[in-house]
């Protein structure tokens, strides 16, 4: 069984970490994700840019509709998620809106990727 | 646990919103500041033993509260001081007060803070350091190194500030729609200003004025929250990080200015630059251009040229045509000139600035950028004259050191 682990954490406290604390937690999950790759056992890992940067897809209307910010709502739960490789924002959102015709409904949030490693795991 | 350093960005991510919530409560500056300080000395003694609360500023604001209506009373000697368990001790109502305080309460009041700093009738000198005190929480000796002055100097242009704003009559009501409008440019514009102050450096202050810029980036993200779907705001925010990003380029390990076209890229912080990327991307959707969305985009045309010689100059060009027309200014012309001189030549660029020489005739980087045209065109003692001109205005030892290096250029080029 693959599972997805998902972050949180209040992004205003890890935007106010020093360089210097930020580098030494990276370091600290550099360690683990070591273990990890060793096992066979880790995936693609991706580190997000802060929700300021997010976009949302609305594809819950025709046409969908695009909003800054990220995706707030309470009622829908996070049920997967794509990475892709594009030159900018208005390639993602054409992507989103074609994913969204197959699967309508819900929401897109469309967010930069700072960090990503593809991993290694059976599939 | 004795390692208390997980408290710490805690406390400065809730600031914001602590400060500006128990301002509203007591109109008072001082006194937000004071009981919001006591009250992170009793985080950092509470909360070390009891883990830190769910919602941190909820936590602060009401021990703040209960710590100001403490302070007036023992003020006043009316009252015994209760017990301090009876202040700190919140695990149950915490939970109540989290859910009064919402995210809307929360925007307010940072606004009325933001606003509040940037009041129109302090100069913005004086704007920029209550924001730095206030919001940010910076210390007034971090404030007074960031400025290069001393902490007494700073100290009284803080305490200037706050009187002022005591005596202006500052309305403490949220502002109408066209005056809200125009506070929210007057604080970007207190942003650009802190990133300035930082960004306009030499090596040896470096590390000291670094801190602005990266306080300038936090306060922009802080007013995107605010206003997550202006694009003026995002193309700040852009702005500032894109900029910030090349600052472990700029200076040598002797000090001297690295020219952008000099810099090592490979120093320039990537998800700074990529956040940067993002943000200009999303706020160019938008349609809707401004002068920190055209400046974010020349930035982002720097950031987006792993060499120097791929750099889009002729996009560039056209970008600092409409910063002219949207911002008319000496010094924009004075940039436009530069990316002139790489898509059109020295001589074109030289005739641009020439009119110039008035407005910008006591300004470093006119001469510097006059004596580098001319030394193009083989004008060299022209040049020589303009460098002269710009070691004599240079203001960081940085710069001056600079302009000698095409001075040296110059004379050993003579030479041969």
């Amino acid at each position: 069984m693959q599972y997805a682990i998902l972050c949180y954490h209040d992004e205003k406290v890890t935007s106010a970490w020093s360089k210097e604390h930020d580098d030494a937690v990276i370091a600290k999950l550099g360690v683990v994700r070591e273990k990890l790759v060793r096992q066979g056992k880790l995936g693609p890992v991706a580190r997000l840019l802060p929700t300021t940067a997010a976009t949302t897809l609305r594809k819950d209307r025709e046409p969908p509709l695009v909003i800054d910010g990220p995706f707030a709502e309470t009622k829908e739960q996070l049920l997967g998620f794509y990475i892709v490789d594009c030159a900018g924002l208005d390639e993602v959102i054409g992507i989103a809106k074609e994913l969204g015709e197959a699967n309508p409904g819900g929401a897109y949030e469309i967010r930069p990727v700072a960090t990503f490693d593809p991993g290694k795991v059976a599939s | 646990m004795s390692d208390v350093g997980w408290i710490s960005p805690i406390l400065t991510a809730a600031r914001p919103h602590a400060v500006a919530a128990l301002l509203r409560n007591f109109r008072d500056l001082d006194l937000a500041e004071e009981v919001f300080q006591e009250a992170c000395l009793r985080a950092l003694k509470t909360w070390p033993r009891n883990g830190p609360p769910r919602d941190a500023a909820a936590w602060l604001i009401m021990v703040g509260r209960n710590v100001a209506i403490d302070t007036v009373r023992r003020r006043s000697r009316l009252h015994l001081l209760p017990p301090e368990e009876l202040i700190s001790d919140l695990t149950d109502t915490e939970a109540a007060v989290a859910d009064r305080i919402d995210e809307a309460d929360y925007r307010d009041d940072i606004l009325r803070l933001l606003f509040i700093c940037c009041h129109p009738e302090l100069p913005a000198t004086q704007q920029i350091a209550l924001a730095l005190r206030i919001v940010s929480g910076l210390s007034v000796p971090q404030i007074a190194r960031g400025f290069l002055v001393s902490e007494a100097a700073m100290e009284q242009r803080i305490t200037r500030a706050k009187s002022r704003i005591a005596t202006a009559n500052v309305p403490f009501e949220a502002p109408g729609a066209a005056e809200r409008f125009e506070r929210i440019a007057a604080v970007a514009a207190m942003i650009y200003l802190v990133f300035n102050e930082g960004y306009t450096t030499s090596v040896a202050e470096h590390g000291a004025r670094a801190a602005l810029c990266e306080e300038a980036i936090r306060l922009s993200r802080l007013l995107l929250r605010l206003f997550p779907t202006e694009p003026e705001i995002m193309g700040l925010a852009a702005l500032v990080m894109l900029q910030h990003a090349r600052a472990g380029a700029r200076f040598d390990s002797q000090g001297g200015v690295v020219l952008l076209e000099d810099q090592d890229r490979t120093l320039w912080d990537r998800r700074l630059i990529a956040e940067g990327l993002a943000l200009i991307d999303k706020a160019v959707r938008h349609g809707r251009p401004g002068p920190y969305q055209v400046q974010a985009a020349i930035a982002a045309l720097h950031a987006r040229a792993s060499r120097a010689e791929d750099t889009d100059w002729s996009e560039i060009d056209l970008l600092y045509g409409t910063l002219e027309r949207m911002q008319p200014s000496p010094i924009v012309s004075l940039n436009h000139a530069i990316a002139v001189a790489k898509v059109r030549g020295a001589g074109d660029a030289l005739a641009m600035i020439e009119p110039l020489a008035d407005k910008l005739g006591g300004y470093f980087y006119f001469h510097g950028a006059r004596g580098a045209f001319l030394l193009q065109l083989g004008r060299t003692e022209e040049a020589r004259a303009a460098f002269g001109h710009a070691i004599a205005l240079a203001n960081t030892a940085a710069e001056a050191a600079h302009i000698r290096g095409q001075l040296d250029r110059l004379a050993r080029g003579a030479a041969l």
